[in-house]
């Protein structure tokens, strides 16, 4: 984050102190540029840059889901897609690991690259970048196993087998998930015996232990009570100094607590891209403003 | 909410509608407060100094009303964007209006004490002209609040430097009753705490005037200069 040095640029603090004219209005005077270009918050000219999309539309056969899209993400920091449901946030997330490649009748054109590599090119294993851009849906998954089977699924079909390695990243796996303390004495057991939020967590373990780049997250906390809810909160403030992570929610709170930039999408269109603190204090497009307000419909 | 489409919660249009509405009524409290000090101050009606003193109470439970308010809204309905802006310059806003309420009394118990010294009506002539200026200022910016106009709150900050101008003339002025005559000193001193108050009454309404261009304009001027300011709202 930016700060204006206003303290430095204050002229007033530096002046002689009381002259007979000091009664008056001291001379008001601040270098506006670095004010008005910066506004104090974080400035997207001073990211690096993980996934790009440029002029990308999508059609599920005849109806247009996202119409001419262009959004940069920053590379380890929390981007959220906010809009009115059916607003296209979940099919564009779903983009960025070509899970729309598995239902039928979608055609897409426009390009996505992550790290500057096209992602639609027919040379990319679609399992490497599925492998390289984890998911999280909103209803929990786990498979029905144990806990740690479920954190060493990744690893197994990768075919690691070694016991002691597989351990080291289920353990460190489950404690970056912020899980570890509350299941380490009950590894062998059950995953669906997990409360909701905790299973939650053991699927982002599942993700992190094959060390992703990015995760996308799809509504993450919106099947668990407000206590999971901020746990996996806090979590993605974590995850974010490891992994570049892209969260759809309908919790526009969430979002303005959670994410360093926001996407407002309405009717498969990006109406606003911006920094979380501005697009929430004092957005630039009106319809973002409505939306954010409870104006919106 | 006198800008923007409804909110879908009908609710929280009305508790908005209805906290700007209690910021309102404070505001012409205030600025009956201070109209009432000065005459009193002008014209030695003791009487209507006491009742200022006595009205400052209903200020101060203004200020508490509002700002619990505020908290409910913020507790409750997680404003953003221009709502949030709202609900922040009103909590701002009415300290300083609190604020502007405190001057005006002190200006009343200068009243009561200048009475029962008698000093010299010369004392007042720059008081008066003062008082108008900054009464006009906290008018006009209550005005620019109740009509979201950034416009004429920028116009009503640029008159803030007249009246430090005037206030430095009356200093200089008084220094000279001073220096005539060792017993004036006490009721010049009490004219000069007077002025004083209406200066920093002028301070209070450029603050207001500041909150006004945050909440229509999205940019904190705190600290700015007019020319700043309007450029902020050519949007340069």
């Amino acid at each position: 984050m930016r700060q204006n040095n206003l303290n430095e640029k204050v002229e007033f603090f530096e002046e002689d102190p009381v002259s007979e004219s000091s009664v008056t209005t001291p001379t008001h005077s601040i270098d506006m540029s670095s004010i008005v270009k910066h506004d104090g918050v974080s400035n997207l000219a001073d990211e690096k840059i993980c996934i790009e999309v440029n002029n990308f539309n999508l059609f599920y056969s005849e109806k247009q889901a996202l119409k001419n899209i262009n959004l940069q993400i920053p590379e380890k920091k929390v981007t959220a897609f906010i809009g009115p449901s059916g607003c296209g946030k979940s099919t564009l997330l779903r983009c960025f690991n070509r899970m729309n490649d598995l239902i039928d009748g979608i055609k897409t054109d426009g390009d996505i690259s992550l790290d500057g590599k096209d992602i639609f090119d027919k040379n990319v294993n679609v399992a490497d970048l599925r492998r390289r851009v984890g998911m999280v849906f909103q209803k929990p998954n786990p498979f029905p196993k144990s806990i740690y089977e479920n954190v060493a699924y990744g690893l197994r079909i990768q075919g690691i087998s070694d016991r002691r390695t597989i351990d080291a990243v289920v353990e460190k796996s489950l404690k970056g998930a912020a899980l570890w303390d509350e299941v380490k004495d009950r590894l062998d057991d059950l995953a669906m015996g997990l409360s909701g939020g905790q299973q939650q967590r053991l699927v982002i373990a599942r993700a992190i232990a094959i060390e992703p780049e990015v995760i996308l997250l799809d509504e993450p906390a919106s099947a668990l009570d407000p206590i999971s809810t901020l746990k996996i909160e806090e979590l993605i403030y974590e995850l974010k100094d490891r992994f570049t992570i892209v969260i759809v929610t309908h919790n526009m709170q969430q979002a303005a607590r959670v994410s360093d930039y926001t996407a407002y999408l309405y009717m498969g269109e990006m109406v606003e891209f911006n920094d979380t603190s501005t697009l929430f204090t004092n957005p630039s497009e009106k319809m973002t403003e409505d939306y954010i307000t409870g104006r919106y419909g | 909410m006198s800008y923007g489409p409804q909110h879908i919660s009908k609710q929280f249009d009305d508790e908005l509608e209805n906290v700007r509405g209690k910021v309102l009524e404070m505001g012409g409290l205030v600025e009956q407060q201070l109209n009432n000090a000065l005459r009193s101050l002008i014209e030695s009606e003791t009487d209507l100094a006491e009742l200022v003193i006595e009205t400052e109470v209903q200020v101060n439970t203004y200020e508490v009303t509002i700002d619990q308010e505020c908290t409910k809204i913020l507790a409750r309905r997680q404003p953003a964007a221009s709502d949030l802006r709202l609900v922040m310059a009103i909590t701002k806003t009415i300290t300083d209006l609190e604020r502007v309420g405190d001057e005006a009394e002190k200006v009343a118990r200068m009243a009561i004490e200048l009475t029962e010294k008698h000093g010299p009506k010369a004392y007042y002539i720059g008081i008066n002209a003062m008082g108008n200026l900054v009464s006009n200022m906290l008018h006009d910016a209550l005005d620019a609040f109740a009509r979201m106009d950034s416009k004429q709150a920028v116009a009503v900050a640029g008159k803030e430097p007249e009246s430090d101008d005037q206030y430095s003339a009356i200093l200089r002025q008084l220094v000279t009753y001073m220096m005539e005559d060792a017993r004036n000193i006490s009721g010049t001193l009490d004219a000069m705490w007077t002025a004083r108050a209406l200066e920093r009454i002028g301070d209070h309404a450029r603050n207001i005037c500041e909150n006004i261009i945050y909440l229509v304009e999205g940019k904190d001027v705190r600290h700015f200069s007019i020319e700043q300011m309007e450029d902020i709202l050519a949007g340069r």
